[in-house]
Protein backbone atom coordinates (compact mmCIF):
# COMPACT_ATOMS: atom_id res chain seq x y z
CA UNK A 1 0.00 0.00 0.00
CA UNK A 2 1.25 3.62 -0.59
CA UNK A 3 2.02 5.43 2.27
CA UNK A 4 0.51 7.93 3.45
CA UNK A 5 3.82 9.96 3.68
CA UNK A 6 7.15 9.40 2.65
CA UNK A 7 9.59 11.63 3.99
CA UNK A 8 13.58 10.91 2.50
CA UNK A 9 16.56 12.39 3.69
CA UNK A 10 15.24 15.95 4.34
CA UNK A 11 17.20 18.73 5.59
CA UNK A 12 16.13 22.12 6.69
CA UNK A 13 18.19 24.83 7.33
CA UNK A 14 16.79 28.60 8.20
CA UNK A 15 18.01 31.71 7.35
CA UNK A 16 19.73 32.33 10.05
CA UNK A 17 21.62 29.37 10.02
CA UNK A 18 19.94 27.10 12.64
CA UNK A 19 19.49 23.42 10.72
CA UNK A 20 15.62 22.43 12.19
CA UNK A 21 16.22 18.56 10.34
CA UNK A 22 19.16 17.30 9.49
CA UNK A 23 18.04 14.29 7.25
CA UNK A 24 15.35 12.84 8.25
CA UNK A 25 13.67 9.98 6.61
CA UNK A 26 9.63 8.43 7.67
CA UNK A 27 7.00 6.71 6.42
CA UNK A 28 3.85 7.14 8.03
CA UNK A 29 1.26 4.27 6.54
CA UNK A 30 -2.19 5.01 5.27
CA UNK A 31 -4.79 4.94 7.87
CA UNK A 32 -2.24 5.19 10.90
CA UNK A 33 -2.69 6.73 13.77
CA UNK A 34 0.99 8.81 14.07
CA UNK A 35 2.89 10.27 16.86
CA UNK A 36 5.51 12.32 15.93
CA UNK A 37 7.43 12.86 19.90
CA UNK A 38 9.80 15.34 20.78
CA UNK A 39 11.16 18.42 23.14
CA UNK A 40 10.34 22.32 22.32
CA UNK A 41 12.85 23.21 18.98
CA UNK A 42 13.47 19.71 18.23
CA UNK A 43 12.00 19.78 14.66
CA UNK A 44 8.33 18.46 14.96
CA UNK A 45 7.22 21.57 13.48
CA UNK A 46 9.16 22.23 11.19
CA UNK A 47 8.57 19.04 9.79
CA UNK A 48 4.76 19.20 9.66
CA UNK A 49 5.35 22.99 8.26
CA UNK A 50 7.21 21.07 5.27
CA UNK A 51 4.54 18.66 4.54
CA UNK A 52 1.80 21.82 4.61
CA UNK A 53 4.29 23.74 2.63
CA UNK A 54 4.17 26.72 4.70
CA UNK A 55 8.36 26.10 5.19
CA UNK A 56 10.17 25.58 2.72
CA UNK A 57 13.12 22.07 2.29
CA UNK A 58 16.37 22.69 1.97
CA UNK A 59 17.06 19.11 1.02
CA UNK A 60 15.16 15.67 0.45
CA UNK A 61 11.78 15.05 -1.14
CA UNK A 62 8.83 14.15 0.14
CA UNK A 63 5.20 12.47 -1.15
CA UNK A 64 1.86 12.40 0.14
CA UNK A 65 -0.26 9.72 -1.13
CA UNK A 66 2.52 8.58 -3.48
CA UNK A 67 2.79 12.38 -5.05
CA UNK A 68 5.68 14.44 -4.53
CA UNK A 69 4.66 17.79 -2.98
CA UNK A 70 7.07 19.79 -5.11
CA UNK A 71 5.39 18.63 -8.83
CA UNK A 72 1.64 18.04 -7.68
CA UNK A 73 1.50 20.33 -4.90
CA UNK A 74 -2.20 21.31 -5.65
CA UNK A 75 -2.92 17.97 -5.36
CA UNK A 76 -1.26 16.86 -2.15
CA UNK A 77 -2.55 19.83 -0.50
CA UNK A 78 -6.27 18.58 -1.56
CA UNK A 79 -5.03 15.83 0.74
CA UNK A 80 -3.89 17.63 3.76
CA UNK A 81 -5.55 18.83 6.35
CA UNK A 82 -3.68 21.14 8.71
CA UNK A 83 -4.08 22.53 12.34
CA UNK A 84 -0.97 24.52 13.63
CA UNK A 85 0.52 25.15 16.58
CA UNK A 86 -1.07 28.28 16.94
CA UNK A 87 -4.71 30.23 16.47
CA UNK A 88 -4.23 31.21 13.20
CA UNK A 89 -8.01 32.68 11.67
CA UNK A 90 -9.40 36.10 11.87
CA UNK A 91 -10.51 36.22 15.72
CA UNK A 92 -13.28 39.04 13.94
CA UNK A 93 -15.26 36.49 11.70
CA UNK A 94 -17.78 34.22 12.92
CA UNK A 95 -17.00 30.77 13.40
CA UNK A 96 -19.41 29.75 10.86
CA UNK A 97 -17.30 31.73 8.15
CA UNK A 98 -14.14 30.85 8.92
CA UNK A 99 -14.90 27.08 8.40
CA UNK A 100 -16.97 28.12 5.07
CA UNK A 101 -14.07 30.29 3.77
CA UNK A 102 -11.71 27.76 4.12
CA UNK A 103 -14.03 25.41 1.84
CA UNK A 104 -14.52 27.43 -0.67
CA UNK A 105 -10.65 28.43 -0.73
CA UNK A 106 -10.34 24.08 -1.16
CA UNK A 107 -12.94 24.51 -4.23
CA UNK A 108 -16.14 23.53 -2.24
CA UNK A 109 -19.02 25.07 -3.36
CA UNK A 110 -21.01 27.03 -0.69
CA UNK A 111 -24.33 25.28 -0.19
CA UNK A 112 -21.64 22.03 0.68
CA UNK A 113 -18.76 24.50 2.15
CA UNK A 114 -22.10 25.10 4.52
CA UNK A 115 -23.19 21.68 5.37
CA UNK A 116 -19.91 20.41 6.35
CA UNK A 117 -19.06 23.43 8.37
CA UNK A 118 -22.49 22.86 10.57
CA UNK A 119 -21.73 18.77 10.59
CA UNK A 120 -17.84 19.44 12.05
CA UNK A 121 -18.67 22.42 14.30
CA UNK A 122 -21.37 19.93 15.24
CA UNK A 123 -19.21 17.38 16.09
CA UNK A 124 -16.76 19.35 17.87
CA UNK A 125 -19.09 21.23 20.27
CA UNK A 126 -19.22 24.38 18.45
CA UNK A 127 -22.32 25.00 16.72
CA UNK A 128 -23.84 26.69 19.61
CA UNK A 129 -21.39 29.41 18.83
CA UNK A 130 -21.19 29.97 15.04
CA UNK A 131 -22.39 32.47 14.83
CA UNK A 132 -20.43 34.32 17.30
CA UNK A 133 -16.94 36.38 16.35
CA UNK A 134 -13.97 33.65 17.13
CA UNK A 135 -12.23 36.03 19.71
CA UNK A 136 -15.04 35.17 21.96
CA UNK A 137 -14.26 31.41 21.76
CA UNK A 138 -12.14 29.81 25.29
CA UNK A 139 -8.57 28.20 24.15
CA UNK A 140 -9.89 25.47 24.25
CA UNK A 141 -12.67 26.00 21.86
CA UNK A 142 -9.87 28.17 19.22
CA UNK A 143 -8.41 24.74 19.06
CA UNK A 144 -11.79 23.05 17.96
CA UNK A 145 -11.80 25.44 15.32
CA UNK A 146 -8.89 24.85 13.81
CA UNK A 147 -10.01 21.25 13.94
CA UNK A 148 -13.41 21.25 12.08
CA UNK A 149 -11.73 24.39 9.74
CA UNK A 150 -8.80 21.43 8.80
CA UNK A 151 -11.49 19.04 7.93
CA UNK A 152 -13.95 20.95 6.50
CA UNK A 153 -12.61 19.35 3.19
CA UNK A 154 -12.47 15.96 4.31
CA UNK A 155 -8.76 15.58 3.61
CA UNK A 156 -7.12 12.02 3.57
CA UNK A 157 -4.47 12.60 6.30
CA UNK A 158 -4.76 15.23 9.14
CA UNK A 159 -1.55 17.13 10.64
CA UNK A 160 -1.80 18.30 14.55
CA UNK A 161 0.72 20.13 15.66
CA UNK A 162 0.20 20.77 19.48
CA UNK A 163 -3.56 19.80 18.99
CA UNK A 164 -4.42 20.31 22.95
CA UNK A 165 -1.95 22.24 23.87
CA UNK A 166 -3.03 24.18 26.97
CA UNK A 167 -6.68 22.84 26.55
CA UNK A 168 -8.31 21.69 29.75
CA UNK A 169 -8.51 18.49 31.06
CA UNK A 170 -12.29 17.48 29.61
CA UNK A 171 -11.66 18.77 26.52
CA UNK A 172 -8.91 17.30 26.01
CA UNK A 173 -10.29 13.77 26.30
CA UNK A 174 -13.61 14.99 24.10
CA UNK A 175 -10.86 15.86 21.53
CA UNK A 176 -9.24 12.89 21.66
CA UNK A 177 -12.35 10.92 21.38
CA UNK A 178 -13.53 12.88 17.85
CA UNK A 179 -10.17 12.02 16.80
CA UNK A 180 -10.15 7.99 17.55
CA UNK A 181 -13.71 8.47 15.61
CA UNK A 182 -12.12 10.25 12.19
CA UNK A 183 -9.22 8.00 12.36
CA UNK A 184 -11.79 4.94 12.76
CA UNK A 185 -13.51 6.31 9.93
CA UNK A 186 -10.49 6.04 7.90
CA UNK A 187 -8.69 9.42 8.06
CA UNK A 188 -4.98 9.01 8.64
CA UNK A 189 -3.57 11.14 11.46
CA UNK A 190 0.30 12.51 12.03
CA UNK A 191 0.37 14.24 15.43
CA UNK A 192 3.19 16.08 16.90
CA UNK A 193 2.87 16.68 20.80
CA UNK A 194 5.18 16.79 23.86
CA UNK A 195 2.06 15.38 26.27
CA UNK A 196 3.84 12.34 26.40
CA UNK A 197 0.52 10.83 27.36
CA UNK A 198 -1.51 11.63 24.51
CA UNK A 199 0.68 9.75 22.38
CA UNK A 200 0.36 6.93 24.38
CA UNK A 201 -3.00 6.74 24.75
CA UNK A 202 -4.02 7.76 20.99
CA UNK A 203 -1.37 6.47 18.54
CA UNK A 204 -0.34 3.13 16.86
CA UNK A 205 2.85 4.05 15.65
CA UNK A 206 5.74 6.76 17.05
CA UNK A 207 8.61 8.85 16.09
CA UNK A 208 10.67 10.51 18.78
CA UNK A 209 12.62 13.13 16.94
CA UNK A 210 15.53 15.11 18.97
CA UNK A 211 17.59 17.85 17.94
CA UNK A 212 16.83 17.31 14.48
CA UNK A 213 17.01 13.44 13.53
CA UNK A 214 14.54 10.63 14.20
CA UNK A 215 16.49 9.28 17.31
CA UNK A 216 13.32 6.19 17.45
CA UNK A 217 10.66 5.10 15.32
CA UNK A 218 8.79 2.06 15.73
CA UNK A 219 5.13 0.90 17.14
CA UNK A 220 3.56 2.38 20.06
CA UNK A 221 3.59 -1.48 21.58
CA UNK A 222 7.19 -2.25 20.48
CA UNK A 223 8.55 1.00 21.90
CA UNK A 224 6.56 0.38 25.62
CA UNK A 225 7.83 -3.47 25.71
CA UNK A 226 11.61 -1.76 26.06
CA UNK A 227 10.43 -0.09 29.12
CA UNK A 228 12.73 -1.97 31.48
CA UNK A 229 11.19 -0.63 34.82
CA UNK A 230 7.80 0.46 35.53
CA UNK A 231 6.87 2.11 38.14
CA UNK A 232 3.31 1.19 40.54
CA UNK A 233 1.89 3.75 42.76
CA UNK A 234 -0.29 1.90 45.65
CA UNK A 235 -2.54 3.63 47.59
CA UNK A 236 -2.22 2.60 51.72
CA UNK A 237 -4.54 1.84 53.88
CA UNK A 238 -2.68 3.22 56.94
CA UNK A 239 -0.35 6.37 56.30
CA UNK A 240 3.85 5.60 57.32
CA UNK A 241 6.26 8.01 57.93
CA UNK A 242 9.12 6.47 56.01
CA UNK A 243 9.69 4.23 53.27
CA UNK A 244 9.78 0.77 53.86
CA UNK A 245 12.81 -1.52 52.85
CA UNK A 246 11.37 -4.23 50.35
CA UNK A 247 13.48 -6.97 49.12
CA UNK A 248 15.17 -6.54 45.49
CA UNK A 249 12.50 -3.63 44.95
CA UNK A 250 13.46 0.39 45.31
CA UNK A 251 10.49 2.36 46.70
CA UNK A 252 9.45 6.04 47.55
CA UNK A 253 6.90 7.70 49.57
CA UNK A 254 4.91 10.06 47.44
CA UNK A 255 3.52 10.88 50.26
CA UNK A 256 2.53 9.59 53.58
CA UNK A 257 -0.17 7.41 51.98
CA UNK A 258 1.08 6.63 48.56
CA UNK A 259 4.12 4.28 48.00
CA UNK A 260 5.98 4.03 44.74
CA UNK A 261 7.55 0.84 43.79
CA UNK A 262 9.95 0.58 40.77
CA UNK A 263 9.34 -3.39 39.24
CA UNK A 264 11.69 -4.35 36.83
CA UNK A 265 10.79 -6.65 33.64
CA UNK A 266 11.82 -9.89 35.24
CA UNK A 267 10.56 -8.97 38.36
CA UNK A 268 6.68 -10.37 39.59
CA UNK A 269 4.22 -7.36 40.73
CA UNK A 270 3.34 -10.55 43.31
CA UNK A 271 6.24 -10.67 45.48
CA UNK A 272 5.73 -6.40 45.99
CA UNK A 273 2.39 -7.58 47.55
CA UNK A 274 4.05 -10.28 49.55
CA UNK A 275 6.44 -8.12 50.80
CA UNK A 276 4.05 -5.11 51.80
CA UNK A 277 2.48 -8.24 53.47
CA UNK A 278 5.04 -9.53 55.33
CA UNK A 279 5.65 -5.69 56.82
CA UNK A 280 1.71 -5.46 57.43
CA UNK A 281 1.58 -3.15 55.25
CA UNK A 282 -2.52 -2.31 53.47
CA UNK A 283 -2.66 -1.85 50.04
CA UNK A 284 -6.29 -0.14 49.33
CA UNK A 285 -5.53 0.26 45.23
CA UNK A 286 -2.41 0.32 42.91
CA UNK A 287 -2.00 2.07 39.53
CA UNK A 288 0.53 2.57 37.30
CA UNK A 289 2.21 5.68 36.99
CA UNK A 290 1.30 7.18 33.89
CA UNK A 291 4.63 8.69 32.59
CA UNK A 292 6.36 5.43 31.02
CA UNK A 293 6.63 7.31 28.00
CA UNK A 294 8.17 9.86 29.45
CA UNK A 295 10.50 7.66 31.14
CA UNK A 296 11.34 6.22 28.11
CA UNK A 297 11.93 9.51 26.22
CA UNK A 298 14.51 10.74 28.88
CA UNK A 299 16.09 7.49 28.39
CA UNK A 300 16.17 7.38 24.60
CA UNK A 301 17.88 11.37 24.88
CA UNK A 302 20.19 10.48 27.25
CA UNK A 303 22.04 7.46 25.30
CA UNK A 304 25.19 7.70 25.92
CA UNK A 305 26.98 9.86 22.93
CA UNK A 306 24.19 11.53 22.10
CA UNK A 307 23.61 15.17 22.67
CA UNK A 308 20.52 16.69 24.84
CA UNK B 1 2.69 20.34 -13.24
CA UNK B 2 -0.73 19.08 -12.56
CA UNK B 3 -3.33 22.17 -12.50
CA UNK B 4 -6.76 22.21 -10.23
CA UNK B 5 -9.84 21.66 -12.14
CA UNK B 6 -11.20 25.07 -13.27
CA UNK B 7 -14.29 25.20 -11.34
CA UNK B 8 -12.13 24.79 -8.10
CA UNK B 9 -10.26 28.08 -9.20
CA UNK B 10 -13.21 29.86 -9.42
CA UNK B 11 -14.87 28.74 -6.63
CA UNK B 12 -11.45 29.69 -4.28
CA UNK B 13 -11.24 32.35 -6.56
CA UNK B 14 -14.84 33.97 -5.66
CA UNK B 15 -14.66 32.99 -2.09
CA UNK B 16 -11.90 35.08 -1.49
CA UNK B 17 -13.48 37.84 -3.39
CA UNK B 18 -16.19 38.02 -1.20
CA UNK B 19 -14.57 37.32 2.12
CA UNK B 20 -12.28 40.63 0.99
CA UNK B 21 -15.79 42.73 0.08
CA UNK B 22 -17.00 41.55 3.47
CA UNK B 23 -14.17 42.41 5.03
CA UNK B 24 -14.69 46.43 3.96
CA UNK B 25 -18.40 46.21 3.97
CA UNK B 26 -17.93 44.89 7.83
CA UNK B 27 -15.53 47.87 8.75
CA UNK B 28 -17.32 50.32 6.74
CA UNK B 29 -17.02 53.26 9.32
CA UNK B 30 -12.94 52.78 8.85
CA UNK B 31 -13.29 52.04 4.83
CA UNK B 32 -16.04 53.53 3.13
CA UNK B 33 -17.03 56.84 5.51
CA UNK B 34 -13.50 58.86 5.76
CA UNK B 35 -13.05 59.39 2.29
CA UNK B 36 -16.34 60.44 1.45
CA UNK B 37 -15.63 63.08 4.07
CA UNK B 38 -12.65 64.07 2.94
CA UNK B 39 -13.51 64.39 -0.82
CA UNK B 40 -16.37 66.35 0.28
CA UNK B 41 -14.17 68.88 2.38
CA UNK B 42 -12.10 68.89 -0.31
CA UNK B 43 -15.06 70.03 -2.91
CA UNK B 44 -16.48 72.29 -0.87
CA UNK B 45 -12.78 74.02 0.16
CA UNK B 46 -10.68 73.70 -3.09
CA UNK B 47 -13.47 73.45 -5.62
CA UNK B 48 -16.17 76.05 -4.33
CA UNK B 49 -14.66 78.59 -2.15
CA UNK B 50 -11.04 78.70 -3.07
CA UNK B 51 -12.13 77.83 -6.93
CA UNK B 52 -14.53 80.72 -7.00
CA UNK B 53 -11.30 82.84 -7.30
CA UNK B 54 -9.40 81.15 -9.69
CA UNK B 55 -11.22 81.38 -12.60
CA UNK B 56 -10.92 78.94 -15.54
CA UNK B 57 -7.93 76.49 -15.58
CA UNK B 58 -8.09 74.47 -19.54
CA UNK B 59 -11.27 75.94 -20.09
CA UNK B 60 -13.45 74.47 -17.40
CA UNK B 61 -14.38 75.95 -14.30
CA UNK B 62 -12.25 74.94 -11.18
CA UNK B 63 -14.50 72.99 -10.27
CA UNK B 64 -14.83 71.34 -13.06
CA UNK B 65 -11.31 70.66 -13.49
CA UNK B 66 -10.39 68.88 -9.90
CA UNK B 67 -13.87 66.82 -9.98
CA UNK B 68 -11.81 63.51 -12.11
CA UNK B 69 -8.48 64.11 -10.24
CA UNK B 70 -10.30 63.86 -6.63
CA UNK B 71 -12.71 60.99 -7.93
CA UNK B 72 -8.86 59.07 -9.13
CA UNK B 73 -7.87 60.51 -5.82
CA UNK B 74 -10.38 58.57 -4.33
CA UNK B 75 -9.92 55.69 -6.02
CA UNK B 76 -6.15 55.58 -5.75
CA UNK B 77 -6.02 55.84 -2.19
CA UNK B 78 -9.00 53.47 -1.42
CA UNK B 79 -7.94 50.53 -3.38
CA UNK B 80 -3.86 50.63 -2.36
CA UNK B 81 -5.18 50.95 0.98
CA UNK B 82 -8.03 47.65 1.20
CA UNK B 83 -5.19 45.48 0.03
CA UNK B 84 -2.12 46.74 1.90
CA UNK B 85 -4.14 46.48 5.15
CA UNK B 86 -5.99 43.49 4.59
CA UNK B 87 -3.16 41.28 3.28
CA UNK B 88 -0.61 42.67 5.85
CA UNK B 89 -3.23 42.30 8.66
CA UNK B 90 -3.49 38.31 7.63
CA UNK B 91 0.19 37.99 7.65
CA UNK B 92 0.47 39.56 11.12
CA UNK B 93 -2.29 37.04 12.81
CA UNK B 94 -1.41 34.00 10.30
CA UNK B 95 -4.51 33.80 8.70
CA UNK B 96 -2.73 34.41 5.22
CA UNK B 97 -2.03 30.46 6.00
CA UNK B 98 -5.45 29.35 5.64
CA UNK B 99 -4.37 30.62 1.56
CA UNK B 100 -1.03 29.21 2.11
CA UNK B 101 -1.98 25.71 3.08
CA UNK B 102 -4.93 25.48 0.35
CA UNK B 103 -4.47 24.45 -3.16
CA UNK B 104 -5.32 27.83 -4.60
CA UNK B 105 -2.56 29.08 -7.09
CA UNK B 106 -0.37 32.29 -6.67
CA UNK B 107 -1.96 33.64 -9.13
CA UNK B 108 -5.72 33.55 -8.41
CA UNK B 109 -4.35 34.81 -4.13
CA UNK B 110 -3.16 37.88 -6.08
CA UNK B 111 -5.90 38.69 -8.69
CA UNK B 112 -8.65 37.86 -5.10
CA UNK B 113 -6.65 40.44 -3.22
CA UNK B 114 -6.49 42.85 -5.85
CA UNK B 115 -10.51 42.87 -6.79
CA UNK B 116 -11.13 43.25 -3.31
CA UNK B 117 -9.17 46.58 -3.48
CA UNK B 118 -11.18 47.40 -7.13
CA UNK B 119 -14.12 46.80 -5.72
CA UNK B 120 -13.73 49.07 -2.36
CA UNK B 121 -11.55 51.30 -4.83
CA UNK B 122 -14.02 51.64 -7.69
CA UNK B 123 -17.32 51.79 -4.64
CA UNK B 124 -16.15 55.06 -3.40
CA UNK B 125 -15.06 56.34 -6.68
CA UNK B 126 -18.60 55.78 -7.72
CA UNK B 127 -19.78 57.49 -3.87
CA UNK B 128 -17.09 60.23 -4.88
CA UNK B 129 -18.97 60.86 -8.39
CA UNK B 130 -22.32 60.87 -7.00
CA UNK B 131 -21.26 63.84 -4.53
CA UNK B 132 -19.62 65.94 -7.37
CA UNK B 133 -23.24 66.24 -9.13
CA UNK B 134 -24.03 68.01 -5.70
CA UNK B 135 -21.09 71.22 -6.81
CA UNK B 136 -20.73 70.40 -10.95
CA UNK B 137 -22.03 69.19 -14.03
CA UNK B 138 -21.35 65.69 -14.78
CA UNK B 139 -19.22 65.52 -18.54
CA UNK B 140 -18.66 62.52 -20.01
CA UNK B 141 -16.16 62.80 -23.21
CA UNK B 142 -15.97 59.06 -23.29
CA UNK B 143 -17.25 56.77 -21.17
CA UNK B 144 -14.97 53.77 -22.76
CA UNK B 145 -11.69 55.85 -22.05
CA UNK B 146 -13.16 56.20 -18.42
CA UNK B 147 -13.90 53.38 -17.05
CA UNK B 148 -10.48 51.60 -18.33
CA UNK B 149 -8.63 54.22 -16.86
CA UNK B 150 -10.13 53.83 -13.84
CA UNK B 151 -10.01 50.20 -13.99
CA UNK B 152 -6.57 49.90 -14.52
CA UNK B 153 -5.78 52.81 -12.22
CA UNK B 154 -7.33 50.43 -9.10
CA UNK B 155 -5.83 47.51 -10.23
CA UNK B 156 -2.22 48.93 -10.12
CA UNK B 157 -2.88 50.74 -7.34
CA UNK B 158 -4.22 47.24 -5.55
CA UNK B 159 -1.34 45.39 -6.57
CA UNK B 160 1.34 48.37 -4.81
CA UNK B 161 -0.34 47.91 -2.16
CA UNK B 162 -0.04 44.08 -2.19
CA UNK B 163 3.48 44.53 -2.70
CA UNK B 164 3.98 47.05 -0.10
CA UNK B 165 1.99 44.46 2.54
CA UNK B 166 4.54 41.73 1.12
CA UNK B 167 7.41 43.65 2.31
CA UNK B 168 6.02 44.91 5.20
CA UNK B 169 7.31 43.49 8.85
CA UNK B 170 5.10 46.24 11.02
CA UNK B 171 2.33 47.99 10.95
CA UNK B 172 4.62 51.30 10.31
CA UNK B 173 5.74 49.72 7.06
CA UNK B 174 2.50 49.90 5.68
CA UNK B 175 1.54 53.64 6.42
CA UNK B 176 5.12 54.74 5.20
CA UNK B 177 4.68 54.34 1.68
CA UNK B 178 1.41 55.93 1.39
CA UNK B 179 2.69 59.06 3.66
CA UNK B 180 6.00 59.69 2.28
CA UNK B 181 4.98 58.66 -1.60
CA UNK B 182 1.55 57.70 -2.18
CA UNK B 183 0.37 61.36 -1.37
CA UNK B 184 3.40 63.36 -2.39
CA UNK B 185 2.07 61.50 -5.86
CA UNK B 186 -0.73 62.11 -6.12
CA UNK B 187 -0.47 66.03 -5.02
CA UNK B 188 1.66 66.53 -7.88
CA UNK B 189 0.28 64.47 -9.85
CA UNK B 190 -1.96 67.09 -11.79
CA UNK B 191 -4.93 67.02 -9.46
CA UNK B 192 -5.08 70.17 -8.45
CA UNK B 193 -3.50 72.69 -11.33
CA UNK B 194 -2.83 71.57 -15.11
CA UNK B 195 0.97 70.90 -15.65
CA UNK B 196 1.54 73.89 -17.72
CA UNK B 197 1.29 76.30 -14.88
CA UNK B 198 4.42 75.02 -13.28
CA UNK B 199 7.97 76.18 -14.89
CA UNK B 200 9.62 73.71 -17.63
CA UNK B 201 11.93 71.85 -15.00
CA UNK B 202 9.29 70.92 -12.71
CA UNK B 203 6.93 70.20 -15.75
CA UNK B 204 9.54 67.21 -16.70
CA UNK B 205 9.60 66.37 -13.59
CA UNK B 206 6.20 65.85 -12.87
CA UNK B 207 6.36 63.29 -16.47
CA UNK B 208 8.02 60.79 -14.01
CA UNK B 209 5.03 60.33 -11.68
CA UNK B 210 2.63 57.42 -12.84
CA UNK B 211 -0.48 58.96 -11.14
CA UNK B 212 0.25 62.21 -13.38
CA UNK B 213 -0.69 60.13 -16.24
CA UNK B 214 -3.81 57.95 -14.81
CA UNK B 215 -5.43 61.41 -13.51
CA UNK B 216 -4.90 63.11 -16.83
CA UNK B 217 -6.18 59.81 -18.79
CA UNK B 218 -9.45 60.30 -16.57
CA UNK B 219 -9.44 64.08 -16.86
CA UNK B 220 -9.35 63.50 -20.74
CA UNK B 221 -11.94 60.67 -20.55
CA UNK B 222 -14.15 62.88 -18.79
CA UNK B 223 -13.52 66.97 -19.70
CA UNK B 224 -11.46 65.89 -23.45
CA UNK B 225 -8.55 67.66 -21.68
CA UNK B 226 -5.06 66.21 -20.74
CA UNK B 227 -1.66 67.83 -20.38
CA UNK B 228 -0.10 64.30 -22.03
CA UNK B 229 -0.99 61.65 -25.20
CA UNK B 230 -4.09 59.81 -23.59
CA UNK B 231 -2.48 56.82 -25.60
CA UNK B 232 1.11 57.01 -24.26
CA UNK B 233 -0.72 57.39 -20.99
CA UNK B 234 -2.45 54.24 -21.03
CA UNK B 235 0.53 52.56 -22.83
CA UNK B 236 2.40 53.49 -19.19
CA UNK B 237 -0.66 52.33 -17.91
CA UNK B 238 -0.38 48.86 -19.29
CA UNK B 239 3.23 48.97 -18.71
CA UNK B 240 2.73 49.30 -14.62
CA UNK B 241 -0.01 46.88 -14.42
CA UNK B 242 2.01 44.18 -16.14
CA UNK B 243 5.31 44.67 -14.45
CA UNK B 244 3.78 44.62 -10.83
CA UNK B 245 1.04 42.29 -11.31
CA UNK B 246 4.26 39.61 -12.16
CA UNK B 247 6.39 41.36 -9.83
CA UNK B 248 3.79 40.46 -7.08
CA UNK B 249 3.03 36.94 -8.23
CA UNK B 250 7.22 36.50 -8.19
CA UNK B 251 6.96 37.36 -4.68
CA UNK B 252 4.11 34.94 -3.39
CA UNK B 253 6.05 32.17 -5.49
CA UNK B 254 8.89 33.07 -3.53
CA UNK B 255 7.22 33.30 -0.58
CA UNK B 256 8.66 36.43 0.27
CA UNK B 257 7.47 37.07 4.36
CA UNK B 258 5.29 34.40 3.89
CA UNK B 259 6.84 30.93 3.91
CA UNK B 260 9.87 30.03 6.27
Amino acid sequence: MTPAISIKDLYKTYDNGFEALKGISLDVAEGDFFALLGANGAGKSTTIGVLSTLVRKTAGSVQVFGKNVDSNSYETKLDLGVVPQEVNFNHFEKVFDIVVTQGGYYGLPVKLAKERAEKYLVQLGLWDKHDQQARNLSGGMKRRLLIARALVHEPRLLLLDEPTAGVDIELRRSTWEFLQEINRAGTTIILTTHYLEEAETLCRNIAMIDNGEIIENTSMKSLLRKLHQENFLFDLREEINTAPTLNGFSCQLVDPAILEVSVDSHQDLNDVFKELQALNIQVKSMRNKSNRLEQLFISLLNKPGQET
Amino acid sequence: MHSLPLNYKVTAFKTLVWKEIRRFLRIWVQTLVPPVITISLYFVIFGNLIGRRIGEMNGYSYMEFIVPGLIMMAVINNSYANVVSSFFSQKYQRSIEELLVSPMPNYVILSGFVIGGVTRGLAVGAVATIMSLFFSGLHMHNIFITILVVLMSSIVFSLGGFINAIFANKFDDITIIPTFVLTPLIYLGGVFYSVDLLPDFWRLISQLNPIFYMVNAFRYGILGVSDVNVVFAFLMLVLFTVTLFFFALFLLRRGKGLRH
